[in-house]
């Protein structure tokens, strides 16, 4: 070291660079272990679930499916200055009224699943992802909340979580600042089990949502998509949902 | 000179990490429960590592079964309020994680979205896989619809399209 | 002309204070993201259905105009209009400076902001967004770089014109990027469309020559040295004819739409129907914002037509974004084509937007640091020229 009083710039450098070192030893030393090794994944890329909804079986004054979804991913807990815009949906029944006829109709709308989905496609990160199974989910580990698949969304299906939240489902983890949608009951599926909503809808005789495997060809609700017409949502955009109606 | 020896005490400084129960150390509430089979060190070190990878197996590959499922954790290692007997959530500087995790001030992200006291039992019951005997089993659906086929009452309502 | 003489700005206590006033803004913004991170999005008037609010006006605003501000550089570098030279240096700072004030605004509204880390590593490279990010670096660092050719004092004419060249390039790409984010959305009939990109080109020319002329005005103001007349008119001509040509992607767009008859719906709403959106489109965007700007800059050219027609310009600029941002989300999805809602979630209904003062301060608060840090920037580096007066008006470019 020199003796001059003035501080040099190659001081700078080198106190500067011994300072970095030592600020980062300790966490190097830390990072240096490896996980779990992967195993077989569950979600089957041979599959595609998806739902047909019978419009024509679907009663307007029930909800099932809705309060089913609500206790199942607990979603539907109001806070007192909440308003229904800024609450979560993540699945809303709707009633429909023909302009032309005036038929009236009712059905649920949630994520439409798309095969294309343009929510996965603007996300800037990656968490707005389409799993091997064709099941459309939020990463909410790296979603930054930035709503612009909300935007992208031609259904509504996200909602933006706008307050705290406590006392989740174990099996739904849902907070502040991330986007969420309907997860065709992912943790039900990959235990092998049918979604909520399907399940509330059976209970209730209606049995209005088919769920099951599209990529079968001899599953129930394939068989019912090549037998009876039915339509997708917004179809001029050519998203190819994973969710079709019938009988709207 | 100086430098090599600051290095060197900053790496000696990992130590106290690396090292077992000191009396610097937080009190680490017990757990119940069985303990894991490859010991608390390697938990200790390894937790954080196991989550991120595991959470990625379990979100976007569907793999249910890891090792290091966050939704469990709190079955056995719940610390609960003396008075009430409740188990205290992450909000609370008692509960499991806090106690280290304030110590050695590395903030978790979790606990905004995950719940950080034991689940209930019906919805820790949906996490074991469906046996095909059990109604909500997609098996058992199955059979419920070829049985309505087979009756002729599967078919949807007149399509008036 | 004479050879250009770059000065620092002198810290006077008009200086000061305007940097105290800034601050306080600043200050307002850091509170008010504090209590939006403390209790969460609903304190604000953004909620599901109108999803990018006041921020995002504001933040788009700056980004576009951000772009633009670097255009006075490059008209001397690109285009070799030697009267453009003395600015290019204090251009290329203050589009560093008011992209930032934009972007600190875009991060400071996300959910979670404390992921910024995660959406600078982790990128969805189908995701315009995605682009944009990178594209915002890459703007730093390229203008930064032009900056530093700008000043340093071997640099060849060679390089500095390759730098402005790459400048001029990369800006013109991260504008296409920045409308494209609406462009690119299928799902909603106010942005589905083409057009969206060039427009915001045209809009950067426009908001980012009337952005610098005022700052410029005013440090000029501030620091005692003379703005000349000569420059200043000559300015506002070309803000007029940035401004007509806002004008023509604004009739375009909306020609177009309104021949489609599935547009037709979100035309009505925009041009007659939309209340507040209505007003913002024909009175702020239309006649504040391009009509009255070039009727005075082109029939009555002057000082006083360039100041005025460069705060209509930003002015209806706002009421443009606003129109475009949240009246694109006020119309409805058309989910169900032909059929009347009767009962469903906010469906089919025009959605409504009470923006809250955490939106506002925030808006302000990036503005605030967008010209804070152009005012450090200029006090710091020697960027200001010393003679922009008359008597220096080259005859020739």
């Amino acid at each position: 070291m020199s003796n001059r009083a003035e501080l040099t710039r190659r001081d700078l450098l080198k106190s500067g660079a011994a300072l970095a070192t030592v600020t980062l030893a300790p966490g190097v030393t830390l990072m240096t272990f490896g996980g779990s090794d992967a195993e077989a994944s569950a979600a089957d890329a041979g599959k595609r679930w998806g739902l047909l909804i019978d419009a024509g079986k679907c009663d307007e004054n029930c909800s099932d499916c809705v309060t089913a979804c609500k206790t199942e991913n607990k979603w539907g807990a109001q806070n007192e200055h909440a308003t229904a815009e800024n609450s979560s949906q993540w699945i809303r029944k709707v009633t429909l009224k023909d302009k032309n006829t005036g038929r009236k109709v009712s059905a649920p709308v949630m994520c439409q699943h798309c095969e294309s989905p343009p929510c996965v496609d603007v996300c800037p990160t990656g968490a707005s992802m389409k799993r091997a199974d064709g099941i459309v989910l939020v990463d909410k580990h790296i979603c930054i909340g930035c709503r612009y698949c909300m935007m992208a969304c031609p259904f509504k299906a996200r909602s933006f979580v706008h307050e705290n939240v406590t006392d989740q489902s174990v099996n739904a983890p849902r907070g502040k600042g991330v986007v969420e949608s309907c997860t065709l009951c992912v943790h039900r599926i990959d235990r092998g089990r049918i979604p909520a909503c399907v399940e509330a809808c059976e209970a209730t005789g209606n049995s209005a949502i088919l769920f099951g495997d599209l990529a079968d060809p001899e599953s129930p609700i394939s068989k019912a998509l090549e037998q009876y017409p039915s339509i997708a949502l917004r179809a001029d955009l050519e998203l190819n949902p994973g969710v079709r109606y019938q009988n709207l | 000179m100086r430098l090599i020896l600051a290095i060197l005490i900053a790496l000696g400084l990992t130590g106290p990490v690396h090292a077992d129960e000191h009396e610097l150390w937080p009190e680490v509430p017990k757990a119940t429960g069985e303990p894991h089979p490859e010991g608390n060190e390697y938990w200790r070190k390894n937790h954080p590592t196991l989550l991120l990878h595991d959470r990625d197996l379990a979100l976007r590959e569907g793999d249910r079964d890891i090792q290091a499922s966050i939704g469990t954790c709190f079955t056995c290692h719940a610390v609960k309020d003396e008075a009430t007997g409740e188990p205290v959530s992450f909000e609370d500087p008692r509960n499991f994680c806090r106690v280290c995790h304030d110590f050695v001030a590395v903030q978790v992200d979790c606990f905004s979205c995950h719940r950080s006291t034991p689940a209930d039992p019906k919805s820790l019951a949906i996490r074991q896989m469906a046996g095909p005997d059990e109604p909500d089993s997609i098996a058992a659906y199955l059979e419920r619809l070829k049985a309505l086929e087979a009756a002729g009452e599967a078919a949807p309502t007149e399509a008036s399209q | 002309m004479e050879r250009t003489i770059y000065r620092e700005l002198k810290a006077t206590p008009a200086v000061w204070l305007v940097a105290l006033l800034l601050l306080a803004f600043i200050g307002a913004a850091g509170l008010a993201v504090l209590m939006i991170e403390e209790e969460g999005h609903i304190i604000t008037g953004m909620n599901n259905q109108i999803v990018w609010g006041l921020p995002h006006v504001f933040a788009i605003f700056l980004i576009v105009a951000a772009s633009g501000v670097l255009n006075v550089a490059s008209i001397s570098s690109v285009f070799g209009k030697k009267a453009y030279k003395p600015m290019a240096r204090f251009s290329a700072l203050l589009s560093i400076t008011v992209l930032l004030g934009g972007l600190a605004i875009l991060v400071l509204d996300l959910g979670r902001p404390d992921r910024l880390i995660v959406a600078m590593t982790r990128y969805n490279f189908t995701s315009i967004f995605a682009w944009n990010m990178l594209l915002y670096n890459g703007f730093f660092a390229i203008v930064g770089g032009y900056l530093v050719v700008q000043m340093m004092p071997g640099a060849s004419k060679t390089l500095q014109k390759a730098a402005g060249v790459i400048a001029f390039t990369w800006r013109l790409i991260l504008t296409t990027g920045t409308g494209s984010i609406f462009g690119w959305l299928v799902a909603r009939p106010g942005y589905d469309a083409a057009i969206m990109a060039p427009m915001f080109i045209a809009m950067s020319f426009a908001f980012g020559l009337a952005l610098f002329i005022l700052v410029t005005l005013i440090i000029f103001r501030l620091d005692g040295r003379i703005f000349g007349d000569k420059l200043m008119r000559r300015m506002g001509s070309l803000l007029g004819v940035f401004a007509a040509a806002v004008l023509y992607f604004t009739i375009a767009q909306h020609l177009t739409n309104l021949y489609a008859q599935e547009h037709q719906g979100f035309e009505r709403f925009i041009l007659r129907d939309g209340g507040i959106y209505t007003t913002l489109f024909w009175v702020g965007h239309v006649l504040i914002g391009t009509l009255i700007p070039m009727a005075l800059v082109f029939l009555r050219p002057s000082r006083g037509s360039t100041i005025w027609a460069s705060i209509l310009v930003i002015l209806g600029g706002f009421a443009q974004l606003y129109v475009i941002v949240i009246g694109g989300q006020a119309y409805p999805l058309e989910i169900f084509p032909g059929y009347e809602v009767l009962e469903g979630f906010n469906e089919g209904v025009i959605n409504s937007y009470n923006p809250t003062i955490y939106e506002l301060a925030l808006g302000l608060g990036g503005v605030a640091l967008a010209l804070l840090a152009a005012g450090i920037g200029a006090k710091v580096l020697r960027v200001l020229p010393t003679n922009l007066s008359d008597a220096n008006y080259p005859t020739d470019g």
